[in-house]
């Protein structure tokens, strides 16, 4: 039994390594701030060399998504990269993204007419290896474009973030994972007027590898926070000069 | 080496341009006329007009009256000039500095030093350009001088030779009337009125009687032609400093064909330019068809570059806008704008990522070449609390600001371009509504923060300064929404949705 199980085992790892997913080394696993999530993706790491799709149906959700995706860049630009932007209707407020930790002149806005463009400048942006990644705003991702953005992003390790607008048509892709953002009422302390850190329900529909999960998680100034069922006590105090009520 | 110029004076332009377009015309008498204060005034007249004496300035009335099968055409004011570069852009094949007679706007002067040789001499070159341009239908003189102005005397006025000899301009000149100088009619009527027929009459008198008396312009004109002025040609083309051509022994028609051109043009072109310490910033491809057509494609770069393969990737996408139809001959690549660039120091391990990363800015000049500049956008804050003018594009790509991003009040990750209208139920003045209906969903509030008062540009423009409120439905939406105005007792003020929140 014990043999057939390593070589199961051994059977998984080899799929793995053919699909793109090198095991990290113990010391070199980086953490995206994600806390329990990341334990969903094979080896316990958030891929960054992937293609990451969020579906955005309703404004709320896409505002929420570009809020998470915010989050995320502010982890992957720490080194200075840049980042490109690419969408056909943008309503993306640069300013908004200091709240998030990330300086919005760092970001490369490429705001084009059609969805073939958006592709395209994806695609060739997931090359360029100068940058941490690229965002992209489409309406319908089919297997085959998807499957061109994967092969980019194997060769060159930018992240891509693909923000899917239509639901009707899901169309089965080769992304590594697909996420949805929807808000939830923010918390404040008791009697404390004014809404609280953003809240967002995290589904991860899919995971190349990995498993599933629903979370819940709030944007703390700082960082990711995952809320548990005991909620924690948040410090106002964090949030400097931030105006309440 | 001994400047030389080309005058080229076409003695019935528009009639031989005519007669060109419209060989059924040859045997009729015709002129061409524009409107003047309400008269037809003729500008141009045809050979067979003028044998039976119809001169230009005449009304075409009263050249009818004198002729009566004569034709009127119209004229346009800018068609000579039209003609004359087109015309010029032939002639390039002569000489690479070609300017456009301003003065008769009837003629070219050409730039030849160092150009007569190839066609074997003076005599032959001025013999080829004549036998040409009249096998086109044009009927020309010629003359070359050391200078434009003595040139343009001699074609236009000149009686004996139009060779004037390397310092001969000034002999060439004395028998010839004073028109020839290119003077204005007041300076000619004053000159004939003193009994000056010829410029040998007045060449050796003192300048500054002659000043006193015809006025400085007269000088710089006689000085352009005896050569003790210098007289600039304003070329039609600039010549490029920095340019290539690849003349094909066969038709080139493939894509992979023109790839191979394009190729080893950017390794000539960028072998000199690295030479020089410079990179290319705008280029231009132009392609000589066989059919006489010419088609060209352009790319730019955001950076200084002379690196083949980037300059190549950029003209690999320009490719497809290449018509070769039956063949391009000739391949010739420019580089108009050049800048210098910058060789840095190579780092011993990666360099740092960032907006000026190499692969970033070649990434930019794909784009660019492909879409277009204007879809590339970086934006910088800017000093105003306005939402909608808070940021400001970025020039360049290395752009920094002065002022900082201001975090102290929440901004919806999502702006709408034009906040749009809703329906709100608020109680009392200055709080946040209790509920809003957006795209005829009504959303129940149920925490709010705000308000937060932006007072508008006055300076700028007129209108209600807002009150903005970040609210929160019992979903979870989170919303940016305003009051347009006080609350008051007329019904001045409206509500308005502006964002939403992560």
């Amino acid at each position: 039994m014990d043999a057939k199980r390593e070589l199961f085992q051994k059977l998984q790892q080899d799929i793995l390594l053919w699909q793109g997913f090198k095991p990290v080394s113990a010391g070199k696993a980086e953490r995206i701030g994600l806390g329990e999530i990341e334990n969903s993706f094979p080896g316990s790491v958030f891929p960054k060399k992937a293609i990451h799709e969020f579906i955005t149906v309703l404004p709320e959700h896409s505002a929420a998504s570009d809020g998470f995706i915010a989050g995320l860049l502010a982890v992957l630009m720490e080194n200075g990269a840049a980042c490109v932007w690419a969408s056909t209707s943008r309503r993306l407020f640069p300013a908004s993204l200091s709240l998030f930790n990330v300086e919005p002149e760092r970001i490369i806005f490429m705001d084009v007419q059609t969805e073939k463009d958006v592709l395209w400048i994806t695609e060739e942006a997931l090359k360029c290896e100068g940058l941490a990644a690229v965002v992209a705003e489409v309406n319908n991702l089919s297997l085959i474009e998807s499957r061109r953005l994967q092969l980019a992003v194997e060769s060159s390790g930018v992240t891509g973030f693909i923000l899917r607008k239509d639901e009707n048509k899901i169309a089965s892709t080769v992304a590594t994972a697909r996420w949805r953002i929807s808000p939830l009422p923010s918390h404040t302390e008791d009697g404390m007027p004014g809404l609280g850190f953003p809240r967002w329900q995290v589904e991860l529909l899919k995971v190349r590898n990995g498993n599933p999960g629903n979370f819940v998680l709030e944007w703390a100034g700082e960082k990711f926070e995952e809320v548990k069922k005991v909620k924690k006590q948040i410090v106002w105090s964090e949030l400097e000069g931030r105006q309440i009520g | 080496m001994q400047r030389r110029f080309v005058s080229i004076w076409f003695r019935q332009l528009l009639a031989d341009w005519q007669l060109i377009r419209r060989p059924e015309l040859s045997g009729v008498p015709f002129v061409f006329a524009a409107p003047d204060h309400g008269r037809m005034i003729i500008t141009a007249v045809s050979s067979l007009a003028a044998e039976s004496g119809v001169e230009v300035g005449m009304r075409a009335a009263d050249a009818k009256a004198i002729c009566p099968d004569l034709e009127v055409l119209d004229d346009k004011p800018e068609r000579p000039k039209k003609l004359l570069k087109g015309l010029g852009e032939w002639c390039v094949r002569y000489s690479p500095i070609i300017a456009i007679d301003e003065f008769g706007m009837d003629g070219l002067l050409l730039d030849v030093s160092g150009c007569t040789h190839l066609w074997g001499g003076e005599r032959g070159y001025l013999k080829e350009i004549v036998s040409r341009l009249k096998s086109k239908g044009y009927t020309v003189r010629l003359s070359i001088a050391d200078t434009p102005g003595a040139a343009w005397a001699v074609s236009h006025y000149g009686k004996i030779t139009p060779l004037i000899p390397t310092g001969g301009q000034v002999d060439a000149l004395l028998d010839l009337v004073p028109d020839a100088l290119r003077l204005e009619e007041p300076v000619l009527a004053k000159l004939r009125k003193l009994g000056f027929y010829q410029i040998k009459s007045f060449i050796g008198m003192p300048r500054s009687v002659l000043r006193r008396r015809f006025g400085e312009d007269f000088l710089l004109r006689l000085g352009q032609a005896i050569g003790t002025e210098n007289e600039v040609l304003v070329p039609l083309r600039v010549p490029v400093l920095f340019s290539e051509r690849l003349a094909c022994l066969e038709p080139i028609k493939t894509r992979n064909g023109i790839e191979i051109a394009i190729n080893k043009l950017l390794e000539n072109l960028c072998a000199r330019m690295q030479a020089e310490g410079k990179g290319l910033r705008t280029g231009i491809l132009t392609c000589y068809r066989i059919d006489g057509k010419v088609v060209w494609v352009d790319i730019g770069t955001s950076g200084a570059t002379h690196s083949i393969s980037h300059l190549f990737k950029l003209f690999q996408l320009k490719i497809d806008q290449i018509r070769p139809a039956l063949g391009i001959e000739l391949f010739v690549l420019d580089a108009p704008k050049v800048d210098d660039v910058e060789v840095p120091q190579e780092e011993m391990w990666t360099s740092t990522p960032g907006l000026d990363d190499k692969s970033v800015i070649r990434l930019l000049d794909r784009v660019a070449g492909k879409v277009g500049l204007q879809v590339i956008h970086r934006y910088l804050p800017a000093t105003k609390y306005w939402p909608e003018r808070s940021v400001q594009k970025a020039i360049s790509v290395t752009e920094k600001s002065d002022t900082r991003w201001r975090v102290n009040n929440p901004r919806p990750t999502e702006l709408l371009k034009t906040p749009v209208p809703i329906e709100v139920m608020a109680i009392i003045p200055d709080h946040p509504p209790k509920f809003f209906i957006y795209k005829g969903v009504r959303h129940t509030v149920a925490k709010a923060d705000g308000p937060e008062r932006i007072e508008r540009e006055w300076w700028l423009d007129q209108g209600e300064h807002r009150d903005y409120y970040q609210v929160e439905d019992e979903q979870g939406g989170r919303y940016w929404l305003f009051r347009s105005g006080h609350y008051g007792s007329d019904n001045k003020y409206k509500w308005f949705i502006h964002g939403f929140f992560a």
